[in-house]
């Protein structure tokens, strides 16, 4: 079985909490209050107990912050400086980044219960390089000079968009942030950003940073708060050009909308997921189980693209199950702040019991449970690595994004079998595929409806892969020099020729 | 940024001659200066030329660098290079040849082919070469003094532009590492297609005397980025800089190997490498004479790709509605910048005839204002030519201008008795079929021509071999749009000159050379492209 580490007695050796040093709304530059005087509370899932009282930013803080920012891009010197500095400031702020590298991985673990180990080694320096990337693209925007078909010449420009909104969610509060703001800040955009309300502490730390590496005032302003009220102001906005959002599909749709009846600002949603992952009979068993295993318990479950439907061909299947529950058993549930522990507690009360709920859904709708579906321990919010066999495509655990540490797993016979079933879906943000061969790999890449596909692998970011969803995983891309096109317009300049040599 | 700074340090700061100092009288560089306080106002104030300041730093590399270690060249041969203010030796350097050549190559190849360079992640030699941006910045003014004493240019030239610009574009390449694009190709029937951007491998790079830090930059930076070793030749008028950054960069983590310099001359170092069977590609800068000798050498052995950045002629077209003042301020920073030895001067100045009197007037007014003297000295706009050789032939040109029948409205001559000072020179009426106005002199000479109409002056500045750069001087927009399409050259600066951001390429037309470098397109030289085909079973869409 799964074990927990956090109890008492274990649980204070590894804990290394960080003092708060910013719970204000960070506008034009300065931490301020909430208008209202307003705070929420921030919770710590290890314990559900509160880590600090945050400023809560409704509609008259978005409208402050996006008036700076409105000021900051019509009036400043931000979307003036040529690319180069843009690119060196944000160089600056990405030393600042690891210089903090330790508190930063303690407050996300804190925050969210993600691992303090992997915070440290990947979310935080990936905050950094994701900046590094996107400042080394900031003097590489390349308009295009156009062939025309009369006298004319013809060019576009590529202008910074405007003021950016950006609300991002609580599973990866640091990749995530910087993600979002760093090809915007390239671009040359001024932005408000809102953090999840459960995982405000980095964001508010960020704009610190941002601050110390020279970022100009009201360029970068964090308003926190919920999405029913500083989450709508900003995508009801007037004054914001672009809203790029990560979360739910049901968010998702809201903030369409309310682009739609506002000023019909640009939208680009990264939304959720059910992605499969195929494992094919000539694949390598053992591999095949640990990409399965780590598809779904990484970042406990919460992770848009977790491979939550994995389809194993009937040849391997018995031994693959085998190994499957042998390594979730071995899996190490507990403290994150523990380098041992693998999976940390689930982010909030919310997801803990929606996960739950799920898992008894799945064992009344006739699901067979390998391992897990009990939550561990009796504080905080940790669940089993969870295993269901024998899903049915019908089945709510096949169909609904869970987000948590639950895979639904199921036989099939054929490539064709297999590509249908797994874009039976209204989801299509990534897919996995373990094989060996070639044409298979080729056939099955081209034939899923989704936006990544990682062959004999899983997870595999980099700065340089665009990411995001077909169908209802949303549309746009984060990561890659897409994601700088986000936050560009194009321009069209044309003027008449007389007597030119060529055309 | 740093070009359009030099854009302004030529055209404004520089005009008003201050009273002088060495430009080292700040910090610790300081310490080795007798504080000069002869005046420098106009080039006929000599007096400053006679005894030069005395650089305040030591000359640390003089071996050459293979393999990542500094070693004397396998003859055990050595040259002195130059002081061009005195013609007196400042060190005496590794003479590199054929064998170093050869050590260097596969100290290359092995770096190549077992690593770690092309195999290290783009963000691992995106992260070295920041980290050599970072001590370049450090090192600014040591590398800017040893620039201006190996070439004559003046200081506050190399530690306010060129040393900066060699920072910037390291970074800039440093950029690209991470984003060097494949592209997935449409077939024609079920097949899967992809180009994958290969580093072409072992490059041969020989860099010329005018820029010899951003020549690097220009060489190196691309190169690197694409994952490349490189075998770097420097001129053996200025090797003295290349060695101390090369330095630099091994300090900042690049592993041996990857960069090796050879100090030597053209037949015996650079010939070995243009002609070596084991470099992949070459480039090179330099004299459009050489740029044949040296393609000729790349055909006869491997057929490596050549890159050449070679001579220019380039014409700069004042037209009628131009204003005047700021039009004679540019022509003369186009031309006289960098003592005139740029590829790109503007050394054709087309003038229309209705503003022509005027325009020559203030332009002989202007280079009689040039403030020329020690090139370490404060407000001085132009040090000496590079060397003996050069400053002998730019003295035959202009014998030759004056003995054609070319009016001569300045200068004509040497500056002083020590060093190779050229007065700035003003022909007039020069007239197209004059040797001045035929060959790239790279020296302190500037010629103008009278025009008519815009057809005229579009066949006369296309009459040349050459075709790297032009300058177009209008406030009309359709005159500019006509002139930019219609001149046959690798850029065109309207009401502007010299302007080398990063991002803009350079290369030329005609005779003026092959490819391009800086910018987007610099990477596709130190590129391969492969094409990786395999069918589809099947596929669910084409």
């Amino acid at each position: 079985m799964a074990s927990q580490n956090s109890d008492d007695s274990s649980a204070s050796i590894f804990v290394k909490n960080p003092t708060i040093k910013f719970t204000k709304l960070f506008i034009n530059g300065e931490f301020v209050d909430s208008i209202s005087g307003k705070t929420f509370e921030t919770i710590d899932p290890r314990t559900g107990e509160v880590i600090a009282k945050i400023a809560e930013g409704d509609k008259e803080d978005v409208d402050l912050a996006v008036k700076a920012a409105r000021q900051a891009f019509d009036h400043g010197t931000w979307p003036r400086l040529p690319g180069s500095e843009r690119g060196r400031i944000m160089m600056k702020f990405a030393d600042l980044i690891e210089e903090n590298a330790e508190e930063l991985a303690a407050l996300e673990t804190i925050d969210g219960g993600k691992l303090f180990s992997m915070n440290k080694a990947m979310d935080i320096p990936q905050a950094a390089s994701s900046l590094r990337y996107y400042a080394g693209a900031a003097d590489k925007i390349h308009g295009e000079v156009l062939k025309m078909s009369r006298e004319l010449h013809g060019y576009t420009l590529q202008e910074p968009i405007g003021v950016v909104g950006h609300i991002i969610p609580w599973n990866f509060p640091s990749i995530m942030f910087s993600v979002k703001v760093s090809p915007a800040l390239a671009a040359g955009c001024t932005m408000v950003v809102k953090p999840a309300e459960q995982t405000p502490l980095t964001a508010l730390f960020y704009a610190h940073l941002a601050k110390l590496a020279g970022i100009p005032n009201g360029v970068l302003n964090v308003v926190s708060g919920l999405g029913s009220t500083a989450g709508s102001a900003i995508s009801s906005h007037m004054d914001i050009d672009v809203v790029s959002f990560t979360g739910s599909t049901e968010v998702g749709r809201k903030i369409l909308q309310a682009a739609a009846a506002s000023n019909l600002k640009v939208v680009s949603l990264e939304l959720g997921g059910k992605s499969p992952l195929i494992i094919f009979d000539d694949a390598d068993v053992d591999m095949a189980a640990d990409l399965a295993l780590f598809g779904i318990l990484y970042n406990k479950g919460e992770i848009c693209v977790a491979s939550s439907r994995v389809y194993v061909q009937e040849g391997i299947y018995e031994e693959l199950v085998k190994k499957l529950v042998e390594k979730a058993k071995a899996w190490v549930v507990g403290d994150p702040f523990d380098p041992k522990v693998q999976q940390g507690p689930q982010v909030d009360k919310k997801q803990f019991e929606k996960i739950l709920s799920y898992i008894e859904q799945g064992k009344g709708e006739g699901a067979t449970l390998l391992t897990g579906g009990k939550p561990l321990g009796e504080k905080g919010y940790f669940i089993e690595p969870t295993i269901f066999a024998e899903v049915k495509e019908e089945m709510l655990i096949a169909k609904d994004e869970i987000f948590g540490p639950v895979m639904a797993l199921a036989k099939f016979k054929t490539i064709e079998e297999a590509i249908k079933r797994a874009n039976n879906t209204r989801y299509g943000l990534a897919a996995g595929i373990v094989t060996k061969d070639l044409n298979v790999a080729n056939t099955v890449s081209r034939s899923i409806r989704a936006g990544t596909i990682w062959i004999n692998c899983y997870f595999a970011f980099d700065n340089d892969i665009p990411f995001g969803g077909y169908k209802m995983s949303g549309f746009g891309k984060d990561f890659g020099l897409e994601a700088l096109h986000k936050y560009l317009q194009v321009k069209s300049v044309v003027t008449p020729l007389y007597n030119t040599p060529w055309l | 940024m740093a070009s359009r700074r030099m854009c302004s340090l030529l055209s404004h700061s520089l005009t008003s001659p201050t009273s002088s100092a060495a430009l080292f009288s700040r910090g610790n560089i300081g310490r080795n200066i007798a504080s000069p306080s002869r005046g420098i106002s106009k080039y006929s104030t000599a007096a400053a030329i006679e005894n030069p300041v005395d650089p305040p730093f030591e000359v640390k590399h003089t071996q050459l660098l293979i393999n990542g270690q500094f070693v004397d060249a396998a003859s055990g041969k050595s040259f002195p290079t130059l002081d061009p203010r005195t013609g007196d030796v400042i060190a005496h350097v590794a003479e590199g040849d054929a064998e170093d050549i050869n050590r260097a190559v596969a100290a290359a190849r092995k770096a190549f082919d077992e690593g770690p360079w092309p195999k290290m992640t783009a963000y691992e030699r995106q992260r070295i070469v920041l980290r050599f941006a970072d001590l370049i910045e450090k090192h600014n003014d040591e590398l800017a003094a040893l620039e201006t004493w190996d070439s004559g240019k003046p200081y506050e030239q190399s530690a306010k532009v060129e040393v900066p610009m060699l920072t910037r574009l390291m970074r800039y390449y440093a950029g690209w590492a991470d984003k060097i694009h494949g592209l997935t190709v449409p077939a024609d029937g079920p097949y899967h297609v992809q180009t994958l951007h290969e580093p072409i491998g072992v490059v041969g790079q020989v860099t010329p005397w005018n820029f010899p830090l951003l020549m690097f930059a220009w060489k190196v930076g691309p190169a690197l980025a694409c994952g490349n070793t490189i075998v770097l030749k420097t001129a053996e008028q200025t090797p003295l800089s290349a060695l101390f950054a090369a330095n630099l960069l091994h300090e900042a983590g690049l592993p041996p190997g990857v960069l090796n310099v050879i100090s030597g001359f053209g037949p015996t170092a650079g010939a070995p490498l243009a002609s070596h069977m084991d470099v992949d590609k070459f480039a090179f800068t330099g004299s459009t004479k050489t740029g044949q000798v040296v393609h000729e050498l790349a055909s006869r052995s491997n057929l490596k790709p050549v890159t050449m950045e070679l001579g220019g002629k380039s014409p700069f077209i004042v037209c009628e509605d131009a204003d005047i003042d700021k039009a004679v301020e540019l022509a003369h920073s186009a031309l006289f910048f960098n003592q005139g030895q740029c590829c790109c001067a503007g050394s054709r100045t087309f003038v229309h005839e209705r503003v022509y009197d005027e325009f020559v007037e203030k332009s002989k007014a202007r280079a009689l204002k040039r403030a020329v003297g020690d090139p370490f000295l404060k407000g001085i706009e132009q040090g000496p030519q590079v060397s003996n050789a050069q400053f002998e032939k730019i003295l035959e040109y202009i014998k030759s201008g004056i003995e054609s029948g070319a009016t001569l409205e300045s200068g004509g001559e040497r500056l002083g008795n020590k060093g190779y000072y050229i007065k700035p020179t003003v022909f007039s009426n020069v007239k197209d079929d004059m040797l001045i106005a035929k060959d790239e002199i790279f020296g302190p000479v500037q010629s103008i021509f009278k025009y008519k109409d815009l057809d005229e002056v579009i066949r006369r500045a296309n009459a040349t071999l050459f075709g790297l750069a032009a300058g177009v001087f209008t406030e009309n927009l359709d005159t500019a749009n006509t002139l930019t399409r219609a001149l046959r050259v690798g850029t065109v600066w309207v009401n502007c000159y010299n302007i080398f951001d990063a991002a803009i390429p350079v290369g030329g037309y005609k005779m003026s050379g092959h490819g391009r470098e800086k910018g987007i397109y610099s990477l596709e030289n130190y590129l391969q492209v492969k094409a990786v085909v395999t069918p589809l079973k099947n596929p669910a869409w084409l």
